[in-house]
């Protein structure tokens, strides 16, 4: 019984979400439960309504109907604040690399000299250093892409979201990006990502989400949606990712 | 030329009170027109568009009209008459701050929204508050707003309707340099004229330096992942 409310406590749902707008029904999702411990990631095909669900699960969007809960209560703003993610187009503030980080320490309160040796061990770990003083505005596509998940990963998050966070990586960045995501989520965060890269929902995925027209066309564990997707459209994304 | 590179103690005394009333009109208008502006750009209330245009309508608001109103105003029968301010450098900088608020306002309004615009969704995410965005968006502007200031510190320094209505344009008290040419051309004294008129094209091309600069590190800043 006890586990069994443990359980519960840790499951991000989405119940009857329905958004529309000008009459085009952009995201319907009757039910969707994010309960397994390991990371989630979201398939589909451009336009399939992705982002739009990252944005419903991270409460920038209020549905048109429906809720999304968190521990069985409707997400409300302590649950927000506990959630962080990373932008498919990072928007990074007109400061320096590490102003960046230091925005969002500043606002949960680190005392000063625990935020300088912070940030230096973050930028570290995302492979930034010696870009401390850089203007972030002037940064290439993948170093503003891996600031944004670094900045994500500073807030300490309960739930991280990413979209599409390794799309303008090189292979090496990519892969230190997926150690990171790994190291956050064995450390008990609960990832939900987007990706384009079937390899990387492999490497990564614990579960799958595959998404088509603004629907989940179905959700299961990694190797069974990968390895035999039961429904067409799973079945169709996947043969083409694979040729390519 | 002559009299620039002597020294005159007159000339200076001239410049002098220039660039005070102005810097002091434009801090003034900045510490009114900043956060007016920031307001428009973030707040959402019925009016705001209405308020909008009509900031940028003053923007465009004929100088000597604007002397004329403050001098109303300042005038002994009018509302502040009791003041005494008429024919006072004060006078000046209230006719300034009147000239220049809502350029500053509009310019800070414009490139406020744009950042929010931008910003919106990443400063939800961090739990940001729309007011708490306020300062991050000013200060993430702030080469945008210097620029205005800059821009706003060039119309004030150049004017020349409001201040000569206001101030009077008296010998020591509140001769200042767009004034006294007037005068001085009037008269026929065509040397100091031409001096003042030298150092005003020094101030202008120098404060028109430091907005290109400006504007176009902003850009380069800005344009990257826009
Ligand atoms: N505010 C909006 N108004 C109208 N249509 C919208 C709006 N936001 C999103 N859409 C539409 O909703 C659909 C889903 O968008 P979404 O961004 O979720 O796609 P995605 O699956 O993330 O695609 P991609 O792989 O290209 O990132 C798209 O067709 C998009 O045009
Ligand atoms: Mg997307």
């Amino acid at each position: 019984m006890r586990d069994l409310t443990l359980d519960m406590s840790s499951c991000l749902s989405v119940d009857g979400v329905r958004i529309t707008r000008k009459g085009k029904s952009l995201l319907n999702v009757p039910h969707l439960a994010l309960d397994g411990p390991g990371p989630t990631l979201i398939l589909g095909p451009n336009g399939s309504g992705k982002s739009l669900l990252l944005r419903c699960l991270h409460g920038l969007i209020v549905s048109d109907r429906g809720q999304v809960r968190q521990d069985g209560v409707a997400l409300n703003a302590d649950h927000k604040a506990r959630q962080a993610m990373v932008f498919q187009q990072p928007v990074l503030l007109r400061r320096s690399v590490a102003a960046n980080l230091d925005f969002v320490l500043k606002r949960q309160g680190m005392p000063r000299s625990a935020r300088k040796s912070r940030i230096e061990e973050l930028l570290a770990e995302g492979g930034l250093d010696g870009k401390v003083r850089q203007s972030a505005r002037s940064l290439s596509g993948g170093e503003a892409q891996r600031l944004a998940i670094l900045r994500a990963l500073a807030l300490d998050p309960e739930t991280l979201f990413l979209d599409e966070p390794t799309s303008a990586l090189d292979p090496n960045a990519t892969q230190m990006i997926e150690r990171m995501i790994l190291r956050a989520s064995t450390r008990g965060v609960r990832i939900v990502m987007v990706t384009h890269d079937i390899g990387q929902a492999r490497r990564l995925a614990a579960d799958i989400v595959m998404m088509q027209g603004g629907h989940v066309v179905e959700h299961g564990a990694a190797k069974q949606v990968l390895d035999a997707p039961k429904s067409d459209a799973a079945r169709r994304y996947l043969a083409g990712g694979l040729v390519t | 030329m002559a009299l620039i590179l002597n020294g005159d103690a007159e000339l200076w005394a001239i410049v002098l009170l220039s660039l005070k009333v102005s810097i002091f009109a434009v801090l003034i208008s900045a510490l009114i027109g900043m956060p007016v502006g920031a307001a428009l750009a973030v707040a959402r209330f019925p009016g705001r568009r209405v308020l909008i245009v009509l900031m940028n309508a003053l923007m465009g608001f004929p100088p000597v009209v604007v002397g004329l109103l403050v001098y109303l105003m300042l005038s002994r029968s009018g509302p502040l008459g009791v003041l005494e301010l008429l024919y006072t450098p004060t006078a000046m900088i209230i006719a300034q701050v009147v000239l220049v608020t809502p350029i500053i306002a509009a310019l800070t309004r414009q490139v406020v929204e744009m950042l929010a615009e931008e910003y919106s969704e990443q400063l939800r995410s961090l739990g940001v508050s729309r007011l708490a965005s306020v300062p991050v968006l000013l200060w993430d502007a702030r080469l945008a707003l210097v620029t205005a200031l800059l821009a706003g510190f060039g119309r004030a320094i150049a004017e020349v309707g409001a201040v000569i209505i206001v101030g009077g344009n008296i010998n020591h008290v509140t001769r200042v340099m767009t004034t006294t040419i007037a005068l001085e051309t009037s008269k026929g004294n065509l040397a100091l004229a031409l001096a003042l008129g030298a150092i005003l094209i020094g101030i202008a091309v120098a404060v028109n330096a430091m907005v290109s600069t400006l504007s176009l590190q902003a850009e380069r800043e800005g344009l990257r992942h826009a």
